[in-house]
């Protein structure tokens, strides 16, 4: 029967890995993040120095459209730094008691305004191409931290028999090995407040870790709450075999 | 039903009117139960829990939930980061289903392998299959409702299947979307339906049981219950078997709500649906790929449907297909070879299914599915017929008592 076991894992562990495997793309490498594993929590620095990296790189193409200003204490802001953050963000609101749309500084119930008006604006702007809301970019690709670590990473030149696309960078870890997005990093891009060295893996890594946290920012409640009910159950588990071997102990 | 007195007068009273405590008694209590049950009768009681899970999980995240194309996956998104305990609702559930297919394969494949669709379960197996059936159907329409890529697309493709149907299928499909592709109507239907059918499944569920009470379980020796020495009360004995069994089975679901929550899911299913882009490559989730595999075993669309129809209609065949007397594959040495092929077979047919139909995957796919139709319709017959079943034990006890010769002067 253990083969019946065996046989189950396979049926998950065989047939998934499969999904979303672009075969002409190379595998993304493997990082180590703070956030993976058991009891992974955000490295708060890093979430913090990678929300610098998207506001002012990343933030000028893409969306951030599931993060309101009121999430950032989440991350390590007091209510009054995300209040300030927010300020410096101009919001349409409307319309008021005349009919008019106006603009005022943004609040704390705010979510961060899209670069775009829309889709087709996006897409007139960056020849073509599409730039994806990031909110969610961690978990809507497969491995997706070392996956948009590899892409932020690998740009390089192209070999020398590839023709590029008008307008398109070479980049080996992206579906077709050419993607739209011009390379967004480069060395010193952004000075970090604490001192870091903003080399192009710092930064990746960093607005990674702070897309990680955008992704599922219910992680670290997640984890230490699965942690809490694993004991519970290991208890339980101890419980109920003694209880049922005492309840069988007249028959066996 | 016996008469059975209660000594605490409110049940006294209540039981006298409405005898619900008289039918537990009955049919928790008194129930004989086979004594030599193994732990892979658990995962009867398990898929009933798996169930209550999906249902209670499922009406709460439908109180957060907005069925409408432009707001469904702002809505489940919502859920995860706005509503309290939302992200733990919403994997429970998503997950829930996973382990819930999990849970009813294992009881499905031991059913197989015991023989516990012979006479007289016949009924209790066919019931069965209505019920993973139904459970295909709810969990498609489930897997649409967050409206991501995969949600949309799998609509697509699985809705479209109708069309194969010679002369009505199209306007069979249209009926179905409710308009002339998938779209809002289509959604808002799937939600209803979804929502629907776990209490079908529920009442076909009671069903099940009431079909399972009439004659017992089946046992791991297979052989009928001859008098009280080869029995045990279900409670305490079984329901504190189940509950060590849960609290196990709980710890397996933990890991993937809390460590491992989008594993079984698909990436693409975080990116809205589009109706312009069409994803690389269009998978069911895990428990559905055998079936997408057969379907997409043959060129022809009509074939592949009937193929996959088929699949599942052969299932409620099983009882007059297998022609053996022995119901256990214990004393079956060459049925119990092929017991593990199928099970091979079925995961093989799955790992097609997650592949892309195009060279050898498409070799592999037409064998494992040839193999699915062979073994039930050719190798169970003759099997049956041809086997020569190993000397079965006389009785239950007779079983036990060989297995531990000390115990049995304490009996």
């Amino acid at each position: 029967m253990k083969k019946f076991v065996v046989s189950l894992a396979i049926i998950v562990a065989a047939s998934l890995p499969a999904y979303g495997a672009s075969s002409d793309a190379k595998a993304p490498v493997s990082e180590t993040w703070k956030h993976a594993g058991f009891f992974g929590t955000f490295d708060r620095a890093a979430v913090q120095r990678g929300y610098l990296v998207y506001k002012e790189v990343c933030a000028s193409c893409h969306s951030l459209k599931y993060i309101g200003f009121r999430n950032l204490p989440a991350i390590g802001f007091s209510e009054a730094e995300a209040k300030a953050i927010a300020a410096t963000y101009t919001v349409k609101d409307g319309p008021n008691d005349d009919g008019e749309m106006f603009e005022r500084p943004g609040r704390l119930s705010d979510r961060f305004p899209s670069p775009y008006a829309n889709d087709k604006a996006a897409r007139a702007a960056n020849n073509g191409a599409l730039p994806p809301d990031l909110s969610l970019i961690i978990k809507a690709r497969a491995n997706g931290a070392n996956y948009v670590h590899s892409i932020l990473t690998g740009y390089a030149d192209a070999p020398a028999d590839m023709k590029l696309g008008d307008g398109m960078s070479y980049n080996p870890y992206f579906s077709g090995m050419q993607i739209g997005m011009p390379n967004p990093l480069a060395e010193d891009q952004v000075s970090f407040t604490d001192g870091t060295k903003a080399s192009v893996k710092q930064m990746s890594k960093d607005v990674v870790t702070f897309l990680s946290w955008t992704a599922e920012p219910e992680l670290e409640q997640r984890h230490a709450m699965g942690i809490k009910i694993v004991i519970f159950l290991l208890i339980a588990i101890g419980l109920t075999y003694a209880a049922m071997r005492r309840v069988w102990a007249a028959v066996h | 039903m016996s008469a059975k007195s209660f000594t605490n007068p409110i049940i006294k009273w209540i039981d006298y009117r409405l005898p619900v405590f008289s039918y537990l008694h009955h049919e928790m209590h008194e129930y004989p139960t086979p004594k030599n049950l193994n732990y892979w009768w658990n995962f009867g009681s398990l898929a009933g829990v798996c169930l209550v899970i999906q249902i209670v999980s499922g009406i709460v995240l439908a109180m957060h939930y907005t069925p409408h194309t432009l707001m469904a996956f702002d809505s489940t998104e919502h859920i995860m980061r706005d509503v309290n305990y939302g992200w733990l609702l919403r994997y429970i559930h998503a997950n829930g289903g996973s382990m819930f297919f999990l849970v009813v394969y294992i009881h499905f494949f031991r059913g197989l392998y015991f023989g516990s669709y012979k006479a007289p379960r016949e009924l209790l197996w066919m019931i069965g299959v209505v019920i993973i059936i139904l459970m295909m159907a709810t969990a498609f329409m489930g897997y649409v409702l967050p409206w991501g890529q995969m949600s949309f697309w799998g609509a697509t493709v699985i809705t479209n299947l109708f069309s194969a149907i010679p002369v009505v299928g199209d306007p069979i499909v249209t009926w179905l979307w409710g308009g002339f592709t998938v779209d809002n109507p289509t959604l808002n239907r799937f939600f209803s339906l979804h929502y629907l059918l776990p209490f079908v499944i529920l009442g076909i569920v009671v069903v099940h049981v009431l079909a399972l009470h009439q004659h017992g379980s089946n046992n791991p020796i297979g052989i009928e219950m001859k008098g009280p020495q080869d029995s045990i009360p279900f409670h305490p004995y079984y329901t504190m078997k189940d509950m060590f069994g849960l609290m196990v089975f709980m710890l397996f679901f933990v890991y993937w709500v809390f460590f491992n929550p989008n594993y079984l899911g698909h990436p693409d299913n975080y990116i809205p649906a589009n109706p312009l882009v069409t994803p690389a490559h269009i998978v069911p989730e895990w428990y559905l790929l055998p079936f997408y595999a057969i379907l997409r075993a043959v060129p022809s669309k009509l074939g592949g449907v009937v193929l996959m129809f088929a699949a599942l209609i052969v299932l409620f065949l099983l009882p007059w297909l297998d022609t053996s007397k022995v119901r256990s594959a214990r004393f079956r040495p060459i049925y119990r070879q092929f017991f593990w092929l199928i099970v091979i077979d079925c995961i093989v047919l799955g790992w097609i299914g997650a592949n892309p139909p195009e060279g050898i995957y498409i070799v592999i796919g037409r064998i494992a599915t040839t193999y699915y139709f062979v073994h039930f319709l050719i190798v169970m017959p003759l099997v049956g017929k041809l086997e020569r079943p190993l000397p079965l034990p006389t009785s239950i006890s007779e079983s036990i008592m060989k297995k531990k010769p000390g115990l049995a002067a304490a009996e």
